[in-house]
């Protein structure tokens, strides 16, 4: 993400002269001061609510810290120490993984292929589109009830498989079967998010000049070879942009996981942050769970540059 | 793989009887895929919608057929009353209304003002303040939202009580820790300065030779111009204010000033009650819904605008 400052760039008129210089200064120190005082309420806010409890997470981590806690003293690498012998944290970091690189691969083909089905003009193109863009903005918390209603023995979805294979398929008790659960989490998921990065996509392909695809087609190229030659390659800067959006929110899992499984069963779906959540929150230990959150926002970061980095302009 | 074909279905020779049946065809199957698609997208919701106007044993008993779909049976409004009885539902809402609107409005102005400053204006440290403002977009919230709950515990208020102010410590339990971090935003600032960028400067000249100052250039020149922006940034920090779940469930544990969503947890502790959780499900989406329709256009082009600068 590149920036230009105006302010290099902008060339000031010359509205006054030499001969007012005193009056040049007053109105430069005006516009110091007021640009400095617009910016101000965001500067402070961010500073307190993003800047210091992001640092907090490094200090705090290398102390005893609880959330309601009379003195802190600083342990060391003791959290971290504690955090890698935790079976635990392995299972979540394990879980995490698991169901980002699920989601991430499938969630942005299918996101694709969506974009380019409602990217064609045929009538009620757009009832399409805002149809499979609704779940998006459906809040997480009511669609992870619903699809916990529908997962269950007899719930709806047993019911309409059972129907559309003419009762060979019986379902399971998705959510409570350890290797169900995160499968049922993955499919859900997606349903609900898959129509965001379908408009991020569809985005990118009305970026992509229409003369290249006539092009292509003077050139005798069939739907793939447009495809493979015009249309992905038109799509590199989406294409990074999705990745890294969509692996932020795959590693960040929580909300489904806290309603539907709450860990379970068997902690097959407990998530890094459901258990900094778990540590920091329910069992009050601030400092362990900045430890926790130390690791996440480090595992984040890598994961993005590791991304930016493979899906960087080569050549 | 139907869908490439879609895209740039090749001109077929006319005059050939084959061709115009496969054409049918083609027409009829690209209908079926999208209709398919929009039933799996829709039917969760339906069913939310149509269940929460049955009582609970015939919601199960529809289960196993189509009527699982359709509002037919003993159809009523015992659910949403029952809601109002079950939970403080009504003040979750205002709750939630107040929340996302103070939200929206004060996140509207504050980060347009940052952007205006970012823009136009000449003052020491811009550059600086440019580059932290990117660099926050890069962190999760959840990687700091831990630390955060210890810090907002040790933040200093001033009550007002009897005309006297009082100094307080602690923001737990507020509307204003559900408020205030969240208003400015740096994903707001930053859309609203590549709009600004994109404004004549010639326009702010002009108004300064006749004499206005930079805070009316901002409100009577650029403002009114940034129409687009302020709507895909209120759009952006509406979804997010609406439909927050985690923070409020950490920090706020007097039940008079929980939000909508939180108001979900009650009824998974109580006897579960599955016709009331799909009417108070219906009641907390149909804002949002109602929200997303009427401004379609300017939320999908919101977000797609989101993506374009990866």
């Amino acid at each position: 993400m590149s920036v230009t400052t105006p302010g290099q760039t902008t060339k000031r008129t010359t509205r006054a002269a030499d001969a007012h210089a005193p009056t040049l200064k007053k109105t430069e120190r005006r516009e110091a001061v007021t640009g400095a005082l617009m910016v101000t309420p965001s500067v402070i806010l961010l500073i307190v609510f993003f800047f210091i409890p992001v640092a907090l997470a490094f200090v705090l981590a290398f102390t005893n810290a609880r959330l309601i806690s009379p003195s802190i003293q600083f342990v060391g690498l003791d959290n971290f120490t504690r955090l890698f012998q935790d079976p635990l944290f392995w299972r979540s970091l394990r879980n995490t993984l698991y169901f980002a690189v699920v989601v991430v691969p499938l969630q942005s083909a299918l996101a694709l292929l969506l974009a380019l089905l409602v990217n064609v003009r045929i009538r009620g193109t757009n009832f399409f589109r805002t149809l499979y863009f609704v779940p998006v903005v459906t809040s997480i918390v009511v669609v992870s009830i619903l699809w916990q209603f529908m997962y269950q023995p007899d719930g709806l979805i047993n019911n309409v498989l059972q129907s559309v294979s003419f009762n060979v398929i019986q379902g399971a008790d998705w959510l409570n079967n350890p290797g169900t659960a995160m499968p049922a989490i993955i499919f859900m998921s997606i349903w609900q998010a898959v129509g965001f990065h379908m408009v991020i996509w569809l985005s990118g392909l009305q970026t992509i000049a229409p003369e290249l695809y006539e092009a292509a087609d003077i050139d005798g190229a069939g739907p793939w070879e447009k495809f493979r030659y015009v249309t992905w390659p038109g799509l590199r800067n989406t294409r990074t942009f999705i990745l890294v959006t969509i692996s932020i929110a795959a590693l960040s899992l929580f909300a489904q996981v806290n309603i539907m499984t709450n860990g379970g069963p068997l902690d097959a779906t407990t998530t890094v942050v459901f258990q900094a959540v778990r540590i920091g929150y329910q069992q009050q230990q601030t400092a362990y769970a900045s430890a926790i959150s130390l690791v996440f926002f480090l595992l984040v970061l890598t994961v993005s540059l590791v991304q930016r980095y493979l899906t960087r302009e080569k050549g | 793989m139907t869908t490439i074909a879609n895209n740039t279905a090749p001109a077929a020779p006319a005059h050939t009887a084959g061709t115009n049946q496969s054409t049918a065809g083609r027409t009829a199957g690209r209908y079926l895929v999208r209709i398919i698609l929009a039933i799996f997208f829709a039917f969760p919701l339906v069913f939310m919608f149509v269940s929460s106007f049955k009582p609970d044993d015939q919601i199960f008993a529809d289960l196993s057929s189509l009527k699982a779909f359709l509002p037919v049976g003993d159809i009523s409004l015992d659910n949403y009353t029952g809601v109002f009885d079950t939970v403080p539902a009504g003040r979750f809402l205002i709750n939630s209304v107040l929340i996302t609107a103070v939200t929206v409005l004060l996140g509207l102005l504050v980060n347009s003002m940052a952007a205006f400053a970012l823009s136009r204006m000449r003052w020491r440290g811009k550059t600086v303040v440019l580059a932290a403002i990117i660099a926050t977009l890069v962190v999760p919230f959840e990687t700091f939202a831990l630390p955060m709950i210890w810090w907002v515990n040790k933040l200093p208020w001033i009550v007002i009580q009897d005309f006297i102010p009082l100094y307080s410590v602690g923001w737990l339990d507020t509307y204003r820790v559900q408020i205030i971090p969240f208003i400015a935003n740096a994903f707001a600032i930053y859309l609203f300065y590549s709009y600004f960028q994109s404004i004549p400067k010639d326009l702010d000249e002009a108004a300064r030779v006749d004499g206005a100052g930079w805070f009316r250039i901002y409100r009577s020149v650029i403002m009114p111009l940034a129409g687009p922006a302020s709507a895909t940034v209120a759009i952006l920090t509406f979804l997010p204010a609406w439909n927050s779940y985690l923070w409020p469930l950490m920090v706020v544990q007097t039940e008079n000033l929980r939000p909508a969503m939180v108001g979900l947890s009650y009824f998974q502790q109580l006897n579960v009650l599955w016709g009331q959780i799909m009417a108070y499900s219906t009641l907390i989406t149909i804002p949002v819904l109602a929200f997303f329709l009427v401004f379609q256009r300017a939320f999908v082009s919101s977000i797609a605008s989101a993506g374009v600068k990866g």
